[in-house]
């Protein structure tokens, strides 16, 4: 059977002109770039080669690139070493539908007393401006606000949010591991000082990604080794991953107009197709700012898990936003911070495209999804009693004792 | 993802008994949609009394939905003091297991079975006299003591992923740990001020350390996790003066928090003498 691969979001494909260009660095140009000899010196270019592209994907200078292990080091970097900087500041500002990378880097620093505020969003995910501009303080370190939901692939407006806080001299970094490779950035023309970003969202492979620290911001090293990475991140570089990462900046650039012109296409095609046979569907999110690539859906009165082990029996891989799946027993903290009814939180999806997917591809969902819900609809007991007009009661809302609160 | 037997997939793929009895003998419903597992058992008894039809309907996960089909499968046929024995472990062990995390699917087969004969027998589900714990999810203390004991459950981890209590704010933590230590017949650990020889009492300087030291280890962890703080402002004699502060201050739960988690705690630790007041500033 075919797999129908739809969670971009989670991991990418590797690209094969990536696996190809990364084979010679595992068995001929193995060398470590800072050593003395030419074996390894030789291999020293090839890593900054891989650094002006990463740099020409994100309008950066090469030397304002440092190469990590992936998007969640950055993220921890970039506030670690931020905080570093400035040590007598101990207030901390982000959203509270950043990635757990962010998101739990917070609650750790509030347990050992640093103040966070975290900014709500409304129910198409977006921020309260005003709400930023009132919370930023002379004790704020960081504003730390992503570039895109990894849920919803809502787009936050980061030049507004970087004006901000340049005007108030308050550093502002922003997670853009699900943005970066998907739509194009520019940071010349930006004030953004730190940005994350991670391989294995862009068709390179997982464990390698970098963070962008504009030239003239205060950053003590996180991980702290020797002096690579202009002494901002020790430890021998990961050659044949970093020349990976640059093929795929490099792939990112020549499909990016394919990603916002063909696939977006495809999202909406198949997005509309499934909002018009699957009665009692919603979408998360702000329609209008959003990824080109993901599609979350909410379905009324079916959960989540099941939608997805039904999908995946048909091939179909995507993931979902359920307290099943969430790895806790609440449904995803977006969601909730969105206020999605409590009708549809457990019954999302998320379908997030790549360049490798086709038309038969979203054909396969438009055919295979439609009957999935209808089925569980079937065994679920709200489904007729939705249809039979019942009204509200404790065992949909469970707002008494017996049919459990939430 | 889950490691489902072969036999819950079967369950969840091909379901039995999907419907509900018309002009039903016996109802229950359990969970609810905001709860994210919910359950709706209806049976009819033939002649003898014996479940001669019954039928499920289920919003919620594989797990959920297998194991109200193994239900239905088990109770078919079994008269009404039969099926009230199954246990839920009976569910499980007849899916050839489910993961831990989903064990409280099987528990809501058996309650939804509980609730069906009881409301045929007329029995109201008398919830009133007993406490809620976890207000996330809204778990009796009666209904976790029940599980435990039951199941034989020793950790508040088993009981989240048997109740799902505990799972959310985690603040019902310490009762959790009080049931299970009683469900066990250990008796819970004595606060610092019971534990002197006869005739000792803790100094002032003992007790304000102590109250101390059982705020930063105890209590202030999981209410920054949240966002809030407290400030402690004074201590005189059993009397501690707390102020609330980040989301505390705000928080409509915080009067609940004050007597039942920070009072609880430092009575727990400290001196079963012990009052929490907040000032306000």
């Amino acid at each position: 059977m075919k797999t129908v691969y739809m969670d971009n979001n989670a991991t990418t494909r590797t690209a094969p002109e990536v696996v190809e260009a990364m084979a010679p660095f595992f068995s001929e140009l193995y060398g470590n770039p800072s050593s003395m000899h030419m074996f390894g010196g030789q291999v020293g270019k090839h890593v900054a080669a891989a650094r002006e592209r990463v740099a020409a994907l994100i309008g950066a200078n090469p030397d304002e690139i440092v190469f990590t292990s992936c998007g969640t080091e950055s993220d921890n970097a970039a506030i670690m070493g931020t905080l570093h900087s400035y040590p007598e500041k101990k207030h901390i500002v982000i959203s509270r539908v950043e990635h757990p990378a962010v998101l739990n880097v917070a609650h750790q620093l509030q347990a050992r007393g640093y103040r966070i505020t975290e900014l709500g969003v409304n129910d198409k995910g977006q921020l309260d401006l005003v709400e930023l501009r009132t919370v930023l303080s002379a004790d704020t370190a960081l504003v730390s606000i992503m570039s895109a939901n990894n849920e919803t692939g809502v787009l936050f407006p980061l030049e507004k949010i970087s004006a901000i806080c340049k005007e108030r001299g308050v550093p502002f970094h922003t997670d853009a591991v699900q943005s970066v490779g998907k739509i194009p950035i520019d940071l010349r023309r930006s004030t953004i000082d730190l940005l994350s970003l991670s391989g294995h969202k862009l068709h390179a492979p997982k464990g390698i990604g970098a963070l962008y620290i504009r030239k003239g911001t205060k950053f003590a090293p996180f991980v702290v080794g020797g002096h690579q990475e202009g002494g901002r991140r020790g430890g021998t570089e990961n050659v044949p991953y970093i020349v990976g990462l640059g093929k795929a900046a490099e792939f990112a650039m020549n499909n990016m107009a394919e990603e916002n012109g063909r696939v977006r296409e495809l999202r909406d095609r198949m997005e509309s197709e499934l909002m018009a046979r699957i009665p009692n569907t919603m979408i998360n999110g702000d329609p209008e700012q959003r990824l080109p690539n993901t599609c979350s859906l909410s379905f009324e009165y079916v959960e989540g898990e099941s939608i997805l082990m039904l999908l995946s029996d048909e091939g179909i891989c995507a993931s979902s936003g359920s307290a099943c799946t969430s790895g806790s027993l609440q449904p995803s903290h977006v969601l909730r911070a969105m206020g999605v009814p409590f009708t549809a939180a457990h019954g999302s999806i998320r379908l997030s495209l790549s360049i490798y997917n086709t038309e038969e591809d979203i054909q396969h969902v438009i055919q295979t999804l439609p009957p999935i819900i209808e089925r569980l609809r079937n065994i679920s007991p709200f489904w007729q009693d939705y249809l039979d007009g019942k009204p509200l009661s404790p065992f949909l809302s469970g707002s008494d004792s017996e049919h459990h609160v939430h | 993802m889950w490691d489902y037997t072969a036999k819950v997939k079967d369950h969840f793929l091909n379901p039995r008994n999907v419907g509900e009895v018309e002009n039903p003998d016996g109802i229950g419903e359990i969970g609810s949609l905001a709860c994210g597992d919910a359950l709706r058992l209806t049976f009819r008894l033939d002649d003898s009394k014996r479940i001669e039809e019954i039928k499920f309907k289920t919003f919620g996960c594989a797990s959920a939905i297998a194991s109200s089909s193994a239900l239905t499968e088990l109770a078919k046929g079994m008269t009404l003091e039969e099926a009230g024995k199954i246990s839920n472990q009976d569910l499980a062990d007849f899916l050839g297991g489910l993961p831990e995390e989903k064990m409280h699917c099987s528990v809501m087969g058996k309650e939804a079975l509980d609730a069906a004969i009881a409301n045929y027998r007329g029995e109201p589900l008398a919830k009133e006299d007993f406490e809620i714990v976890c207000k996330c999810f809204g778990i009796t203390d009666r209904e976790i003591e029940r599980v435990a004991r039951e199941n034989n459950l020793t950790t508040i981890d088993q009981v989240t992923d048997y109740t799902k209590a505990g799972g959310g704010c985690q603040m019902c933590h310490p009762k959790i740990e009080a049931i299970l230590q009683s469900v066990s017949g250990k008796t819970p650990a004595e606060p610092a001020e019971n534990r002197l020889p006869p005739g000792k009492k803790l100094s002032n300087l003992q007790k304000i350390r102590l109250i101390e030291e059982t705020l930063e280890r105890e209590i202030l962890p999981p209410i920054r996790s949240d966002g809030g703080d407290l400030e402690l402002i004074d201590i005189d004699g059993s009397k501690v003066f707390v102020a609330l502060r980040g989301t505390c201050s705000f928080c409509p739960q915080s009067g609940f928090t004050l007597k039942h988690f920070v009072e609880a705690k430092l009575r727990e630790f400290v001196s079963p003498e012990i009052e929490v007041e907040e000032v306000k500033s």
